[in-house]
């Protein structure tokens, strides 16, 4: 089993944030594996993703269809665009088992989204649990907690 | 002299047979009266008794831009009160849900209240001796709303004390609410799995008007129910279909489909599309659910209550409900340009929980801050906001399949792509703007 470093984890994080701020959508699919999920949950320290509601709780079928949705002509809402921005703390190494491959790691994170004349500032955690697979690491759960997710929102469009 | 208040024949005229006047939603006097007329004079949806099960349990909302609490008295019934101290104003409920034992306690002045709004107590009463306390209205302690009542557990309110009762104002529409309720086979709902919160820069109408609006799915959500059908095609063969997609598909069923499954009209504004058939009528099926239902209702009746698969029925003036996938919406006027989109889900008690996890997953697709679906139809909120101010035209055609005979007809049934709902709608607003008006002379 390779093995990967805490530097190699935290560079891990940072490259997944920069390519959805410079919107490299489908190589940032490409570090989910198969059976990979994106959580926001609606309510702090949800745990239950399926009997309770979620902002997004999406598998890759999902993410698809939202990136290519977002590229679509007819994607009214995305014209003009939206764009974004990741601002990172560094991530910190909560699990580590090098036997099995699998790491944990915890990233505060302030995020922007704009569109338009108007800018929108999120903040709060992101919980990426890693796998290894091909000798790669691979995103099986990436949890995004906003510090306000029971906040009402307008439209968030793109990906924290 | 002001434009529309005290003046209801001004109000009538801005609802034609065919066209709305887009003063409705633009306007903040007119938006100022919805409050003080149309939102106090109809039957409004304020929450759901499952929220507040126990004595003192309480939740909070508003009613039009009333900010009320709606509490479980003491003798289990359920009250709704004006969320407002009758001394300094302070909102004396101040969580969005919570207990609050046996009574409601100002956290200014610790004066207390039962919960049925009667005041309770006052520190250092003595001080109020011989100051004619007794006849004052803080005395009176929190005031109630006009009218309550609890309908299968959904409670509605009228602000004013007089006007339309709760039957003559709903009529046969309550038929979606039982149809909702009897998919129990317990006959029973409850409030389940969070509510989700979309704030919108638009006028609360065009929430409203969009439940009915058949013509758009095909446009609007091309970009994402299209996309989903043409992603998961891809998928390669054997593939058990995805609930996402089985949910997203009918989206952009043809015109021919969504004609096809009809629209039915109530007086009052109330109306739903899906009659003969609907986005929610092919599902797959939860394993062990028809079982329960043949179980508690017998199998013709069960086929009957499942066969029911109506679209998206509005209760006018602001709640939307699904009864085949238990959703409630409900679209909170805020101002003129500002509403909040509240979706709320149900449990069907004794059904197996596949039916919650599938209504969550309709609701956070199709409902979320985040949705692919919710996006393309806020933008076009958004762009009819501001195109409205627009001078050239003064007028919203809802003139799709008019009929001239249609008008004093109630449960009527027809083409789906009608507009017939929304023109229901807008005779039903001109009723209840203008029932409590008082006409000023100039």
């Amino acid at each position: 089993m390779t093995s990967f470093s805490d530097k190699q984890l935290i560079d891990f994080v940072y490259a997944e944030a920069r390519l959805l701020d410079e919107q490299r959508f489908d190589a940032w699919l490409d570090l989910f594996s198969e059976d990979g999920h994106y959580w926001m949950p609606l309510a702090p320290g949800q745990q239950d993703p399926r009997l309770h509601a979620s902002l997004l709780y999406e598998d890759k079928l999902l993410l698809r269809v939202r990136v290519e949705r977002l590229a679509g002509a007819r994607t009214f809402s995305q014209q003009p665009r939206s764009r974004c921005h990741h601002l990172l703390q560094q991530p910190s190494v909560e699990q580590a088992d090098h036997e099995a491959g699998t790491y944990t790691l915890r990233t505060a994170f302030h995020y922007v989204e704009t569109r338009q004349d108007t800018q929108t500032l999120f903040a709060g955690w992101a919980t990426h649990e890693l796998v290894t697979q091909d000798a790669a690491l691979r995103i099986r759960l990436k949890r995004v907690e906003l510090v306000n997710c029971d906040a009402a929102f307008g439209n968030i469009n793109l990906f924290m | 002299m002001s434009k529309y208040q005290g003046r209801p024949e001004a109000v009538r005229a801005l609802v034609r047979d065919t066209e709305v006047h887009k003063d409705l939603y633009i306007d903040p006097e007119l938006f100022d009266l919805e409050m003080e007329h149309l939102f106090a004079n109809t039957w409004v949806y304020v929450g759901h008794a499952s929220q507040v099960p126990n004595t003192g349990d309480y939740t909070t909302t508003t009613v039009g831009t009333q900010p009320v609490v709606m509490v479980r008295h003491t003798d289990a019934s359920v009250k709704v009160l004006y969320n407002r101290c009758p001394h300094k104003g302070t909102k004396v409920a101040g969580e969005v849900c919570g207990n609050t034992g046996k009574f409601f306690r100002c956290p200014y002045h610790a004066w207390t209240f039962r919960t049925d709004g009667r005041l309770l107590a006052v520190p250092l009463k003595k001080g109020y001796d011989d100051t004619g306390f007794e006849t004052c209205e803080a005395s009176q302690g929190m005031a109630p709303v006009g009218a309550v009542h609890v309908y299968r557990d959904f409670v509605f309110c009228r602000l004013n004390p007089q006007g339309v009762s709760f039957e003559a104002f709903f009529g046969e529409s309550l038929s979606t609410i039982d149809n909702m309720v009897e998919r129990s086979p317990e006959g029973k709902l409850q409030v389940a799995g969070g509510v989700l919160r979309y704030m919108h820069p638009c006028n609360w109408k065009m929430l409203v008007d969009n439940q009915t609006d058949t013509c758009h799915p095909m446009v609007a959500h091309e970009s994402s129910a299209g996309t989903a059908v043409r992603v998961w095609k891809e998928a390669p063969e054997g593939t058990p279909k995805p609930m996402a997609v089985e949910l997203f598909a009918p989206f952009v069923n043809s015109y021919e489909f969504f004609e096809g499954m009809g629209i039915r009209v109530w007086d009052n504004g109330h109306g739903h599309t899906g009659v003969a058939d609907s986005i929610h009528a092919a599902y797959s099926p939860a394993p062990g659910y028809w079982e329960q239902m043949v179980a508690t209702y017998g199998e013709d009746r069960a086929k009957q209550i499942l066969g029911d698969v109506r679209h998206n029925t509005v209760y006018f003036p602001n709640i939307m409900v699904k009864g085949p996938i238990q959703t409630l919406r409900r679209f909170l006027p805020i101002a003129a340009d500002k509403t909040l989109v509240e979706s709320w889900t149900f449990r069907l008690v004794g059904a197996p929980d596949l039916l919650l996890e599938r209504t969550l997953m309709y609701n956070r697709i199709i409902n979320a801050p985040t949705s692919m679906v919710g996006h393309d139809d806020l933008e076009v909120y958004e762009r009819a906001q501001q195109g409205l101010h627009a001078r050239g035209r003064d007028w919203i055609n809802v003139g799709r399949l008019y009929d001239p005979a249609e008008r004093g007809q109630a449960n009527a049934t027809t083409n789906g792509t009608s507009e017939l709902q929304m023109r229901n709608q807008f005779r039903a607003w001109a009723r209840y703007m203008t029932a409590s008006m008082v006409e000023e002379r100039a």
